[in-house]
């Protein structure tokens, strides 16, 4: 495509007089560009389809068709013999309707200019980002039986829309997998820091499974505090919550230490999932991790996990520990 | 880059170690003149007609290649040099894979040639060429740039000079172009998408527990203050030194591009700030420098030792070395995470010492709209007390005195006083993308730039800057247009009013001909350089009918600036030349109407 313009230069040279006037030091040889036909000024007409990426959009809301109103000259009453140009007070004059109609449409073929208009839109503030944290995935020591945890995320979307898959889980690596869940969630931004997210969580572990409808806030309260509570409807009715608080505070430019703690709760016995209603168990730890790099940091900690009340009696009654300490060293990615 | 020594700068310290050059050893090794500079100026064009292809390159900075975009082979592009009255054909060849543009930044043309597709024109299609053609009716130190994509950032960028057609009133004997910038061997959407998933990536300063042991920084209750608030007050540049190489002319500190000088010559150097995302602070060590030009506006000279450029500006300064040595021109970033370095020499194999990188600042509760001691007090009061309100203590303690460093404790009386009070900005959508509106922002303008009040000399500060000649336009506003530059530095959503570009706002409407004050007002804590294409404005800075003219503005963090334009028919870009901060959306259409021609 070769475009070849020898474009109006009418514009420029028809400004108001008195702003030509005020200008008049600067010359403007050339400007009167003769031969420029304009035709008439077209209404407001539909925007050309764009194309399909990006996204189709709202093009720029322009008003309806309105006369444009003339200068307004009521500020010139704000003159004064001492000040002038911005030492003046500014007026109160009306602003002017928004005109309908893409101006550049006049020059140039007015389906590309569309296609340009939306591409412009969705590079300037319309942008889909993603990330992938591994925020746990670690080895964890226990006084006999040694395990595993991961707890990880992705994110999907723009800055107020996002698709949220999560998973986490742990098991010791004699046994089997003690719990694993993912959840599928529609977050949404509710305000700076907080986050609504809805989906589903399906376990996988412990058996009998469960589905459950899930209702969470995630975001950062204060003091830089990371915070995740959410509440989970199952297919059988029963509820049950989490709260996950963490902080991050950095001790050189490259070592940082993360306390962490989460709990779980339950407000029904769920005897086959061996939860006791109540707290059902808290989980504590403190990580000190290295960056390698922002995105890649190895870590050593240790981490307290409990279970309380009736859940660890169901643990006891299987034979399982009820929690206690581990080391732990894994690694947190992200990108 | 500033961290690692590699073996060949070990290599070639001990080189210079043995050839007896005078060179303190605790200078990073880029900061260490080891070797003849590069004095080959840019390339210039000009003409009525004028060829540019722009394609890819790869660049080689510090030794190291890199990829680029660039014009006619070169980065930065080409100097255009044109002169006042005369018309301009500028032929722009795309043999990119992908849409390209030229913006004419600060130049005073027809919208359709502004070259911003979607606003002014649909884009330079890959593998095709397009035609610019405008008069030009103005003279001065001015730039061109890529409007589309990324590609800014990639080196598409090149100086403008518009000889004047009349005498120029700034006498020279020679003349240097300084286009400094930042290069990155991070593509740009990297850039882009790490900001978005972790805002503060690029910080390699930010306070540290060792830091408040050591007493540095913040003490423990500011830094639980700010704690408290979620902000960060070490967040003074969104991309650093950790990704950047700051350059001049295309070439690194190592590189060490010259500038050639006899003694006793008139030197007038024009300082062109193409960075993406870097603000820069000028200096030349043993010289005065004498601002005679901002923006292309020639204004009364003014003497500094220093003064701050930031993203779109432009600033020509005369410097007069009578001496036979060397001096280096240092701009250093704002965050002091890096800097760019050129020489002024009278001979390529001369050096001067680089002072090392100062000490980052620390943003304070002024920098927040919020330093209660500015109640009452005049807009240039705080200029006359330099460091004052930097890093200490006062500021916090007076919002703390009012009770309201976080929104909930705002009621008494102080209900303004909240970090984010609808009351206090009624036209701004308070989304998930607007963290704090200030309550309290004041007139910076008479106040040196973020990181300047303290550093013992001389600042430019933009009410230094007086117009040479009488404003073209002295009528006063017919009314006020006010625009919030409003963003959430933990989500990098950056917007107008609350109001991303891509939320399909409608246009900013203006009429032709009008006189309407501008008044912006940042509810951040990052510096944002404002640009309008298309435009010169009078800065409301209380120089009257002298008022400086400009076509970007730097609003400080917590500050305001209010300015006067007159309405040219088109469809206008209006956005912060901060390039991801545009690219997240901090940007409007200014509608001006009607057009001759088209609205009849």
């Amino acid at each position: 495509m070769k475009i070849r313009t020898t474009l109006g230069l009418a514009p420029l040279a028809l400004m108001v007089p008195s702003l030509a006037a005020a200008q008049s030091h600067q010359h403007i040889p050339g400007m009167q560009m003769p031969g420029m036909t304009m035709p008439a000024a077209k209404p407001a007409k539909p925007r050309a389809k764009p194309k399909p990426h990006p996204a189709p959009r709202p093009a720029i809301r322009r008003g309806t068709a309105q006369p444009a109103a003339g200068h307004d000259m009521a500020a010139m009453s704000n003159m004064s013999a001492s000040k002038s140009g911005p030492d003046l007070p500014p007026g109160a004059a009306a602003p002017p309707q928004v005109q309908p109609g893409r101006p550049a449409d006049r020059y140039y073929d007015p389906a590309a200019m569309a296609r340009a208009e939306s591409a412009l839109l969705g590079s300037h503030g319309g942008m889909v980002f993603h990330r992938l944290l591994i925020d746990l995935a670690e080895y964890q020591v226990r006084d006999g039986r040694d395990g595993y945890r991961w707890d990880g995320e992705l994110w999907v979307g723009g800055d107020t829309n996002r698709l949220v898959l999560k998973s986490q889980g742990e098991g010791s690596f004699k046994g089997r997998v003690e719990s694993a869940e993912v959840q599928a969630l529609y977050a949404h931004a509710l305000d700076p820091y907080w986050n609504l997210q809805l989906g589903i969580r399906q376990d996988f572990e412990p058996k009998p499974t469960r589905t459950y409808a899930v209702l969470g806030i995630e975001g950062l309260a204060p003091y830089w505090v990371g915070l995740d509570g959410a509440l989970f409807l199952s297919d059988k009715g029963d509820v049950l919550g989490r709260v996950t608080l963490s902080y991050d505070q950095r001790i050189t430019q490259k070592l940082i230490i993360q306390p962490r703690g989460e709990l779980n709760f339950s407000l029904q016995d769920m005897p086959r999932q061996r939860i006791g209603s109540g707290v059902s168990d808290l989980e504590l730890g403190l990580r000190l991790r290295y960056e390698i790099k922002r995105e890649l940091a190895p870590y050593v900690g240790i981490s307290w996990e409990r279970r309380l009340g009736e859940t660890a009696d169901f643990a006891r009654a299987q034979g399982e520990s009820t929690g206690g300490f581990s080391l732990v060293a894994g690694v947190r990615t992200w990108f | 880059m500033n961290t690692t020594i590699g073996r060949r700068e070990l290599l070639r310290s001990a080189a210079l170690a043995g050839s007896g050059m005078a060179l303190s050893a605790w200078l990073p090794a880029w900061a260490q003149t080891n070797s003849r500079g590069i004095a080959a100026p840019l390339p210039e064009l000009s003409g009525e007609d004028i060829t540019l292809r722009i394609a890819h390159q790869t660049m080689i900075i510090d030794g190291r290649e890199s990829h680029a975009i660039g014009i006619n082979g070169t980065v930065p592009a080409p100097l255009l040099r044109l002169k006042e009255g005369q018309i301009v054909r500028i032929h722009v060849e795309n043999d990119l894979d992908e849409e390209t543009s030229v913006h004419w930044h600060g130049l005073i043309l027809p919208f359709q040639m502004d070259g911003v597709p979607g606003v002014s024109f649909p884009g330079i299609k890959a593998r095709s060429t397009f035609t610019y053609e405008f008069p030009l009716i103005q003279s001065g130190t001015y730039w061109y740039h890529s409007h589309s994509g990324f590609q800014e950032q990639l080196g598409h960028y090149g100086p403008i000079i518009i000889d004047p057609k009349e005498a120029d009133p700034v006498g020279f004997d020679r003349e240097h172009v300084l286009v400094l910038s930042d290069h990155s061997q991070m593509h740009p959407h990297a850039m882009f998408a790490k900001l978005k998933q972790q805002a503060g990536y690029f910080n390699r300063q930010p306070q540290t527990l060792a830091g408040l042991l050591k007493g540095e920084d913040q003490s423990l209750k500011e830094r639980l203050a700010w704690g408290r608030m979620r902000m960060d007050p070490t967040d003074i540049s969104d991309v650093t030194g950790a990704a950047y190489t700051y350059l001049v002319n295309g070439h690194g500190p190592q590189d060490n591009w010259i500038a050639l000088f006899r003694p006793g010559e008139r030197v007038r150097l024009r300082f062109i700030a193409a960075g993406s995302m870097t603000i820069f602070n000028v200096r030349i060590p043993g010289l005065k420098l004498s601002v005679v030009q901002a923006d292309g506006q020639n204004v009364r000279p003014v003497e500094v030792d220093e003064l701050q450029i930031t993203p779109g500006e432009t600033y020509d300064v005369m410097v007069t070395p009578a001496d036979d040595r060397a001096y280096t021109i240092v701009a250093e970033a704002v965050d002091r995470s890096g800097l760019a370095r050129a020489t002024l020499a009278p001979r390529e194999d001369m050096a001067a010492e680089v002072p090392p990188l100062r000490r980052r600042p620390v943003a304070t509760m002024r920098d927040m709209g919020m330093d209660m001691s500015a109640m009452g007090a005049g807009t240039t009061s705080s200029a006359a007390m330099p460091g004052m309100d930097h890093g200490g203590m006062p500021d916090i303690e007076h919002v703390a005195v009012g009770g309201q460093p976080a929104p909930r404790e705002s009621e008494a009386g102080m209900a303004s006083m909240k970090m984010r009070d609808p009351a206090n900005a009624p036209g701004v959508t308070l989304g998930p993308g607007v963290q704090t509106i200030a309550p309290m922002p004041i007139d910076r303008t008479g106040e040196p730039g973020t990181g300047l009040a303290d550093v013992g000399h001389k600042v430019l500060v933009y009410r230094d800057l007086v117009a040479l000649e009488p404003n073209p336009d002295v009528r006063g506003a017919a009314r006020e247009i006010e625009v919030h530059l409003t963003g959430n530095m933990e989500r990098y959503m950056w917007s107008f009013d609350g109001k991303t570009l891509s939320e399909a706002e409608t246009p900013i409407p203006v009429r032709a001909g009008e006189r309407v004050r501008v008044t912006l007002i940042n509810d951040t804590m990052m510096n944002h350089p404002i640009h309008l294409h298309g435009h010169l404005f009078e800065m409301a800075t209380g120089h009257g009918d002298h008022s400086p003219r400009k076509h970007t503005v730097n609003v400080a963090p917590g500050g305001k600036v209010s300015w006067d334009v007159t309405g040219i028919p088109g469809e206008w870009a209006f956005h912060c030349h901060m390039f991801f901060h545009m690219h997240a959306g901090m940007m409007r259409i200014v509608q001006v109407r009607p057009i001759p021609g088209i609205d009849a």
